[in-house]
């Protein structure tokens, strides 16, 4: 296409993201650290191993059940850094402030990245705010950037992923996304529906400090469990096998996915992680996981497998075997 | 082509009616099930109850196919 | 809804797997006629449950794919317009017409609106009363009640500035089509449930009667779908034709009539294009005269481009369950979701985007 543009959809994490990232930026700025496109970056400074990442926030609404956008901002970088395989330590805030924003919402937003900086152990040490014209951003965006220690006698990378390693998950997948797109398309959500963003430094950390021998971690935010599977199977060149009965989707989630036409596989989440191992750790990963409030339901949803390389399989509720694709393009509400 | 999802109706004023999914709410439409009464089970599509769910009958289908897998056994 | 246990399912689909290849002693072609069946079957691995001699092949029961490209410029012509929103279900944004899609022109400013709802575009409409909203009414006989409903609620709150671009399509029409051309053997029908929710049970009684193929109308549950492929296999060794209806919890025989009278105001029969197998009598509806000034391409003007076909692609073949898929030389190379060239990927419930996601013939166990 001679005069392509940007699509919403090329913001979607799912491949349009990842065709846009590997055509435009990757070529420009490629280097070993980069182009390992992991979570965030493994570099070397003054002698330290440190864990570097970055994103930015424009969530809307900027308030929601179980966070809002403060809250997000601190644990996406947080979380990033974590699964990194590293103590979050600092971490910058730029804010992109629209004109007439409600200097209250501002406090409130600070707030509550305040409170989870404190939960995740890390300090807010630079920041930068801009304002810009009514108009020219819709209420606020924030991006965070973070530093963190990489975490001695640890090595976390997707190409570590091994047949026969076990896949572990935390918790329920999709009620960020549907807690955020609660306001949306007229569904009332009942009160036990709430983002599940949370800093997951500590529960990693404790999994590593008991299990240092976790070989991939990962969180899966944008584009869901469905594309980060996808992502590391591709990566590592090997296959995964999960276990679509073993995958937790709390009803009222799997109610507005009905209703909606989408696929909790594809839903984003903020506070969940997951975690390859060789199976003979599996159980202590679980037991050290379940003892953290953020990993109560961790268990086993799959496996490495040795092939078909790069591709994930999902084994049905029914017993049929199919591909698990990555996502394309925006989940939209659908009628057929 | 038709994605359509069973929902309860606990209210209803005039033609508009609330139904309700595993405590997922929304406002829908009776003016295709003029007749559809409070704490029954309707068929939801884009924004309309469309048909009701015959849970007596769900069940009867329900059984049919468990007898005929008993049998089999 | 759900009272069945995981092991009760597990037993009652090994029962039907157990006696549909039991029955199914020579190969039978079956169709899914409804698009919704199209992405259950693939969703739930339904195809590798069945023996070898059962084959699946997809109908023309997608709206979206059906929609010729012709319906889509006339979209994007009208979102062109500086006074319109033209709002849809999300299903139709990404369908490429002969040059452009919905999703480009919102790209490059056109006012889209997503809704789940048609009711929606009339609060954009009363929220907007300097602008025109057009709603892109696509779909069959589930849909295009919610559509004609619309209008009525449109006409009751005095709303001037709302139209629907219709290019609704009928099923049983369709099923006539192909089957008197009998381009592709088939041997049973899965009817679309939601459809039929609509309809009930009579305008398909044609089947068994002059075609003598059976059919059942059935759900979307993995379960309705493989016990409705043994009701069909059971038919078919019986040597019988006839229509059964698995679906009763949700189709009596005769149908939704206050959803038909509905339908019966706002929208009358008319010969209506299909991507794929042409003009059909009386496969579509139009908008009554009574109506006229709620349709759009009665009521609004418009300059729509010529309309092109992608040469080399196959999507009527896909659509006529002629060609699979895999036997267009797009598909996978030239045509993938990301950057689909016929609708039958684009779409959701496209045979082409459902075989590529859920990776027929690309997944081994």
């Amino acid at each position: 296409m001679k005069d392509e543009r940007i699509l919403l959809a090329h913001g979607s994490g799912g491949k349009l993201s990842h065709d846009l990232v590997a055509r435009v930026m990757q070529p420009a700025f490629a280097n070993p650290a980069l182009d390992l496109m992991h979570d965030g970056a493994r570099v070397e400074a003054a002698g330290a191993k440190l864990a570097f990442t970055t994103d930015s926030y424009v969530v809307k609404p900027l308030f929601f059940a179980g966070g809002d956008i403060g809250k997000l901002a601190v644990c996406g970088t947080v979380n990033d850094l974590a699964v990194s395989g590293a103590t979050p330590l600092y971490l910058s805030a730029g804010f992109i402030i629209e004109e007439g924003f409600p200097v209250a919402d501002l406090r409130r937003i600070v707030a509550s990245m305040r409170a989870a900086a404190e939960e995740a152990g890390v300090s807010v040490v630079t920041g930068d705010t801009k304002v810009v014209e009514k108009g020219a951003v819709d209420g606020i965006y924030i991006n965070t950037a973070g530093i963190g220690a990489v975490i001695a006698g640890t090595d976390i990378s997707p190409l570590n992923a091994r047949p026969g390693q076990d896949i572990i998950l935390n918790g329920p997948i999709g009620d960020h996304a549907v807690a955020v797109m609660a306001g949306r398309h007229g569904l009332s959500l009942p009160a036990s529906v709430a983002s599940d963003c949370a800093p997951l430094a500590g529960m990693i950390k404790a999994v590593l400090a008991a299990v240092p021998q976790v070989a991939v971690l990962r969180d899966p935010t944008r584009g869901g469990l469905a594309t980060t599977l996808n992502e590391i199977a591709a990566q590592a060149g090997v296959g995964i096998m999960v276990d679509e009965a073993a995958i937790p989707v709390r009803p009222e989630v799997q109610a507005v996915c009905d209703i909606l036409g989408f696929d909790p596989l594809y839903l984003a989440n903020e506070g969940k992680a997951i975690i390859f191992v060789e199976s003979p750790y599996s159980e202590e990963v679980i037991t050290v996981m379940r003892a953290h409030p953020y990993g109560r339901e961790a268990r086993v949803i799959g496996r490495v497998t040795p092939a078909p390389a790069g591709q994930v399989g999902l084994r049905t509720g029914i017993g049929g075997v199919r591909l698990l694709d990555m996502l394309v393009g925006d989940q939209l509400p659908r009628i057929c | 082509m038709c994605l359509a999802v069973p929902a309860k109706i606990v209210d209803r004023k005039d033609l508009m009616a609330t139904v309700e999914v595993s405590g997922v709410t929304r406002q829908v439409s009776l003016m295709l099930l003029p007749d559809a009464k409070v704490g029954e089970f309707v068929l939801i599509h884009a924004g309309f109850a469309i048909q009701t769910v015959d849970e007596e009958e769900a069940k009867r289908t329900m059984e049919l196919f468990e007898e005929m897998a008993a049998h089999e056994e | 809804m759900k009272s069945r246990s995981r092991e009760e399912e597990h037993r009652l689909a090994a029962y039907f797997r157990g006696e549909i290849a039991r029955l199914a002693t020579k190969p039978v072609r079956l169709m899914e006629v409804c698009g919704t069946h199209t992405v259950a079957i693939f969703k739930a691995g339904i195809r590798q449950l069945l023996p070898p001699e059962v084959e699946l092949v997809s109908g023309p029961g997608c709206p979206v794919c059906v929609t010729p490209n012709g319906y889509l410029d006339t979209a994007v012509a009208f979102s062109r317009q500086a006074d319109v929103i033209i709002t849809t279900f999300g299903d139709m944004l990404r369908v490429p017409g002969s040059s452009s899609s919905l999703a480009a022109e919102q790209a490059t400013g056109a006012d889209i609106r997503i809704v789940y709802s048609p009711l929606d575009s009339l609060e954009i409409a009363a929220a907007n009363p300097g602008k025109k909203v057009i709603f892109l009414a696509v779909g069959f006989e589930t849909t295009a009640p919610t559509a004609a409903a619309t209008v009525l609620a449109a006409e009751q709150a005095g709303l001037a500035n709302f139209y629907v671009l219709s290019a609704h399509k009928l099923v049983p029409p369709a099923l006539r089509a192909l089957l008197t051309a009998g381009e592709v053997q088939v041997d049973g029908l899965l009817l679309p449930g939601h459809v039929s929710a609509i309809i009930g049970e009579e305008p398909y009684g044609f089947l068994a009667r002059e075609y003598g193929v059976p059919a059942v109308i059935t759900g979307f549950e993995p379960l309705d779908i493989l016990g409705a492929v043994y009701l069909l296999v059971k038919r078919i060794a019986a040597g019988e034709a006839a229509l059964d209806n698995e679906y009763r919890r949700v189709v009596p025989p005769a149908g939704n009539p206050a959803a038909l009278a509905v339908l019966d105001k706002v929208y009358g029969e008319a010969d209506a294009a299909w991507r794929g197998l042409g003009v059909i009598p009386a496969s579509g509806l139009a908008v009554k005269a009574a109506y006229r000034r709620f349709d759009a391409l009665a009521a609004l003007p418009v300059t729509v481009e010529e309309t092109k076909e992608h040469p080399g692609c196959r999507c009527g073949e896909v659509l006529r369950g002629v060609a699979r898929p895999a036997d267009c030389p797009l598909f996978g190379t030239a045509c993938t979701p990301e950057k689909p060239v016929g609708s039958c990927m684009v779409s959701v419930e496209g045979t082409c985007a459902a075989w590529y996601k859920y990776g027929a013939g690309r997944w081994q166990v």
